[in-house]
């Protein structure tokens, strides 16, 4: 293992710079002296991949900027505009669709990867919640962003989501006025969700900025749920650990190019997927005057909407739904106290957290499913059902992880 | 690598789950067997369109000279038998009717069919053009199998014929009630059956062209970039094989 690239004195220009700005010495402490545990397998490429994602998102964005007309009358037809006219601009708008849709996908892996480690639990409680500000600030602009094409289902979906704020007992109506701008959706609403949409990315790079600085502050868990500042060297160097810099870049970098092969397949073979990332009505223009026979969110949103549905009114109101939506969410927050586990990773934690786990997994799926599907009876039932079982996973937590025996953790991590 | 197979699965059944979400309802569509690569299908579902449908139904998002370009369609025949009235190669293909009339003659303003194959389905268009039958309740005497009580004429009813309803009944809780599962072709219009298959498939493969103009383009494009990619992963796998060599 090689260290002797550590703290290197520049000279010449890399000098000049490095004397006034520390390029250096945030190169050693973030790429060439950062040491990552060595036994993080498949599950710790998301994040490094979310980011490019997140990079992509906002490049193919600006680009579709330049030729997107945010106005009820022209948005529609500049989109078409785009992708016809424009060099390039189908694939570009079909980059940006897909990589929508598959930001959430990484994402949902990376959180998953984060409760079976357990990387939510001490020392790292704030990057979780950073963490969950992200998927917040993610979901807030795929949510601005797909009013933008100005079809059937962007207007719609936006129509119900906005509708959700005027469930708010008293200032319900007043409240869902003020997000639009007007009493329907409208060319005012399109034209503050464009800038919204065009702003929050760079609020969510700097917000992937803070949960990186957490994480290096930290350091970065593994499989085991061990920490491999416990045990150094002779050198002050963990053990366990290995730097991040060439070990990791080199293979984020394989992770990287089976990505963006999986990715292409899709924007080059599939960018509908079978009307998942774009849905059919999408490619009618928006008409207040006609509403679909059935409206259902993007299919990143639909687990929240299944619950959204599965609440029965109370009194009139949707407003206990909307509690529990956004509370699907929010809960996330409390989940590093709710864990009272003694062990960290799931490997050694006992059979009710891996069956909670699982069940919650399980949940999500099947509350996605039942989120793109018309309401009937049997499925609202279900929804209910799995409802309940996707919130016992964390109002259970104290209980189960308390109560469970868990197996002894190794004083080093297994490969 | 049994995490790998996990999440793998996880994902299949996060993305193919839904998608079953989407199967069709009501008749069964008739398929439209597309080509995109048949050129002559494609120049004559232009002609038809241009010659049929266009009076009413636009393509506003589609230029001429891009349709020209891609089917191999000579300028002069372009600008002879194609556009009419004073539009120019580079426009875009409107028409000249105004959406309050088509609201006012045929009870909604008239779609423009630009994006139809991509909001219905190229097969729905191949069997709507099949399923008109005669019902003399309709203001135009017809009404169609996949799209009840539809406003808009059978425009092609010259040439297919006409057909008749074929009835079932259905026994429901509120009693039984006929009602039309299939159609028959009871007097032969110009063309024989085989005949007017293939106008409505040439016409729909125009449509579904018209729909994403770039899809071939798309597809041999793919083929460079996985080819590229799949040299890079190799690459990439050795290069971190070498590295990692030294970690135990």
């Amino acid at each position: 293992m090689s260290t002797e690239n550590i703290h290197p004195t520049p000279t010449g220009a890399l000098g000049w710079v490095d004397k006034r700005l520390p390029i250096m010495r945030v190169w050693s402490e973030h790429f060439a002296d950062y040491y990552a545990p060595k036994n993080m397998g498949f599950w710790s490429f998301f994040g490094s991949l979310a980011m490019v994602v997140l990079v992509l998102q906002i490049v193919t964005g600006i680009w579709l900027a330049m030729a997107y007309k945010p106005s009820a009358t022209e948005a529609f037809a500049s989109v078409e505009y785009i992708m016809r006219d424009v060099n390039w601009g189908w694939l570009i708008r079909y980059m940006h669709s897909t990589g929508a849709s598959f930001f959430f996908i990484l994402i949902y892996m990376h959180m998953f990867r984060g409760l079976m480690w357990g990387s939510y639990k001490a020392p790292r409680e704030l990057l979780w919640i950073i963490g969950v500000v992200i998927y917040l600030a993610m979901m807030a602009t795929a949510f601005f962003g797909y009013l933008l094409p100005w079809g059937q289902m962007s207007y719609w979906g936006a129509q119900v989501i906005v509708n959700l704020f005027a469930a708010v007992p008293g200032v319900g109506e007043s409240l869902s006025v003020w997000v639009r701008g007007d009493y329907v959706i409208s060319d005012v609403t399109l034209n503050r969700f464009f800038a919204f949409h065009f702003l929050i990315p760079f609020v969510l790079a700097a917000l992937v900025f803070l949960h990186i600085v957490a994480l290096h502050r930290v350091g970065s868990t593994n499989p085991d749920g061990i920490e491999i500042k416990a045990k150094k060297d002779e050198n002050g160097k963990p053990l366990d650990g290995i730097p991040f810099h060439p070990y990791y870049t080199v293979k984020d970098t394989v992770g990287l190019v089976f990505f963006l092969a999986v990715f292409s397949a899709v924007v080059f073979y599939a960018p509908d997927f079978g009307g998942l990332f774009l849905e059919a009505p999408n490619f009618q223009p928006a008409d207040p005057l006609v509403t679909p026979a059935h409206i259902a969110p993007v299919w990143y949103f639909t687990p929240y909407y299944a619950m959204l549905r599965a609440v029965p009114p109370i009194g009139g109101s949707q407003f206990p739904g909307v509690l529990v939506m956004f509370g699907a969410i929010g809960i996330m927050f409390l989940l590093p106290w709710l864990d009272r586990s003694g062990v960290r990773s799931m490997r050694y934690k006992g059979p009710w957290s891996k069956g909670f786990l699982a069940a919650f997994a399980v949940s999500f799926v099947v509350l996605a499913y039942l989120g793109l599907q018309p309401s009937s009876d049997l499925a609202t039932l279900i929804a209910q059902i799995f409802t309940v079982v996707y919130f016992s996973y964390f109002l259970l937590m104290p209980i189960y992880t308390k109560l469970e025996k868990t197996k002894p953790v190794p004083e080093r991590v297994t490969s | 690598m049994r995490s790998a197979i996990i999440a793998a699965s996880l994902l299949l059944v996060c993305l193919i789950g839904p998608m079953s979400a989407f199967a069709s309802e009501g008749p069964a569509l008739q398929d439209a067997n597309i080509d995109l690569k048949d050129k002559a299908s494609l120049q004559r579902g232009a002609k038809y369109f241009n010659n049929y449908c266009m009076g009413c139904h636009s393509l506003k998002y589609m230029r001429y000279n891009r349709m020209a370009a891609d089917l191999d369609i000579p300028e002069d025949e372009l600008t002879e038998n194609l556009i009419f009235g004073d539009a120019k190669p580079g426009d875009l293909m409107t028409n000249s009717m105004r959406p309050e009339d088509g609201a006012k003659w045929f009870g909604k303003v008239v779609p423009d069919l630009t994006l139809v194959t991509r909001w219905r389905s190229p097969d729905w268009v191949y069997t709507y053009l099949k399923s008109y039958y005669f019902d003399e309740s309709r203001p135009y005497g017809v009404n169609n199998l996949i799209f009840n009580k539809v406003g808009m004429p059978h425009p092609l009813i010259d040439l297919q014929g006409i057909q008749m309803p074929v009835y079932a009944e259905a026994h429901g809780a509120e009693g039984s009630a006929a009602h039309v599962v299939d159609v028959e072709l009871v007097e032969p219009g110009e063309l024989s059956v085989e005949e007017y298959d293939t106008m409505v498939r040439d016409l729909t493969n125009f449509l579904t062209y018209v729909g994403e103009p770039y899809k071939l383009e798309r597809r041999s494009l793919g083929l460079y970039v996985l080819l590229f990619l799949g040299l890079l992963f190799i690459l990439a796998y050795y290069l971190k094989k070498e590295y990692w060599k030294d970690v135990h």
